[in-house]
């Protein structure tokens, strides 16, 4: 394909094919971009008490799902900090399929393993038994529909089937993380060259408004301009689900999980800091780990920043004390030492017509 | 294949220079603006501004990465490209002629003598992307 690869965590990922990351993050928007996402962790988790355990160790309600749906949701310390986040699927009420960042894959294996006490559930790393192909965009479901006899107008946001895929066997499902319409196709990995070929010719790619494959860059500019955390820059092990705004995936009433008691204290004190979007108001464009500046005072630091292709702004996400976390908020992002003018804006940035 | 004219001077950070008298003109290679990607910002220095040879006199920015570039000559900044600051995707696509950043006075013309010619900065960029 000619993509420019890096090493990411271990796997070979392409950062930018030829058409350049500007040009993959608009198709997206516009029409389709394709991703290759195969190096996702997968985690199976089967038995009686399957919705429990996992219950016990993620913020979110398991209980809530019915089979066939999925949620997002994290791993919490017992500070309510976060270990990863990830996707719940429920297949059945006793069988469970979380799908977990490639680069925290293997510690939340020895987490989830290590929290497996009397429950009566089986635990699988199923990582390198599965591809991910994502196809986003408004012309996903056209595309896809070329390839497959699921009626995939009838699978809700958040919602799955299994079904086959150029005959395939694969779990379709309505997810994405790129605030666009759009699928993630799961199947066995010696399938993923043909589910790659046939997902670019359905899409036409090649042809003018037609399917990009697209590299981690502009998966990263599409998540952020769609205001979603990216693990180890909007969360990790130090910053805790409501000050990362996450409070909507805890269910603090559902009963105990780990790290409950923690995020139940600090949403009754109120958090001291909190995750704000920004848009750049000066020429300049704010980085990953650059400081922001309140007053002369240093006050928080940028965890993602970047141009918005399609937003053609500067934008970006991070920490500020919550006293100024309110949107209109004037802020002064360091840049390499000069100080740029920025502001804080209510995320996401982007937002689909529907 | 990156191209790479015949009439200029390279550096191994990836400037090109051209020499017009005691002037030098200074850009950034069609390699580099290939490697760094969709050009968005081009941050250049105040007209006037002095710099040693091999200092950073501004940076080039694509949407993922922030790059220093470096004058390979020492000498004072006659004039910028102020073009760039609204079109810096020119630096992608005319990186030796309307992608060009800065004009200086050269501190010592004797500078250009120790970069790279043509075909030795091709065969540098082929031994680096090996």
């Amino acid at each position: 394909m000619g993509g420019r690869m890096v090493d990411f965590g271990g796997w070979d990922m392409p950062v930018q094919y030829p058409a350049g990351t500007i040009e993959e993050h608009l198709r997206t928007r516009t029409h389709a971009g394709l991703f290759d996402v195969s190096h996702m962790g997968e985690i199976d988790v089967r038995g009686p008490e399957a919705i429990a355990f996992v219950n016990r160790l993620t913020s979110n309600d398991v209980t809530r799902l019915v089979d066939g749906q999925a949620h997002y949701t994290a791993l919490t310390t017992p500070q309510g900090t976060v270990i990863d986040d990830l996707l719940v699927y429920r297949l059945a009420g006793d069988h469970l399929f979380l799908v977990v960042n490639a680069g925290t894959t293997d510690k939340d294996w020895e987490w989830i393993s290590s929290h497996h006490a009397a429950e009566d559930v089986e635990l699988k790393n199923v990582s390198s038994d599965y591809c991910q192909i994502a196809l986003q965009g408004p012309d996903a479901v056209a595309i896809l529909q070329k390839l497959t006899d699921v009626p995939l107008s009838e699978i809700k946001y958040y919602h799955f089937t299994h079904g086959k895929v150029d005959g395939i066997d694969s779990i379709v499902s309505r997810t994405g993380y790129t605030g666009e319409d759009g699928f993630e196709v799961y199947a066995a990995p010696e399938h993923a060259e043909q589910l790659w070929n046939k997902f670019l010719d359905a899409g036409n790619f090649g042809a003018a408004g037609g399917v990009l494959p697209c590299g981690l860059a502009a998966r990263n500019t599409l998540r952020l301009e769609a205001g979603m955390a990216l693990y180890g820059h909007e969360i990790d092990e130090n910053t805790t689900l409501l000050e990362a705004n996450l409070g909507w995936i805890c269910k603090l009433d559902k009963g105990d999980f780990i790290g409950r008691e923690a995020l139940a204290q600090q949403k009754a004190e109120g958090v001291k800091r909190k995750l704000i979007g920004f848009e750049v108001t000066d020429r300049g464009i704010a980085r990953d780990d650059q400081g922001i500046v309140i007053d002369d005072q240093p006050v928080g630091k940028v965890t993602s920043g970047s141009p918005a292709p399609f937003l053609k702004k500067n934008i970006g996400l991070g920490y500020v004390p919550v006293a100024h976390a309110n949107a209109g908020q004037e802020l002064k992002i360091d840049v390499r030492g000069r100080l740029v003018g920025a502001q804080v804006v209510k995320t996401p940035f982007y937002k689909r017509a529907k | 294949m990156a191209n790479v004219p015949e009439d200029l001077h390279y550096s191994k950070d990836h400037e090109w220079v051209r020499v017009e008298g005691d002037q030098a003109i200074i850009g950034i290679t069609d390699y580099a603006q290939n490697s760094l990607g969709d050009v968005v910002y081009v941050e250049l220095p105040k007209t006037g501004e002095e710099f040693a040879a091999n200092e950073p006199f501004g940076s080039v920015e694509s949407v993922k990465a922030v790059s220093e570039v470096f004058t390979p000559v020492a000498g004072a900044v006659v004039t910028i490209n102020e073009s760039l600051a609204d079109e810096p995707e020119k630096v992608n696509s005319d990186p030796y002629g309307e992608g060009w950043m800065i004009r200086l006075r050269m501190a010592n013309p004797g500078d250009v003598d120790s970069l790279l010619t043509a075909a030795e900065y091709e065969d540098f960029t082929k031994a680096e992307s090996e």
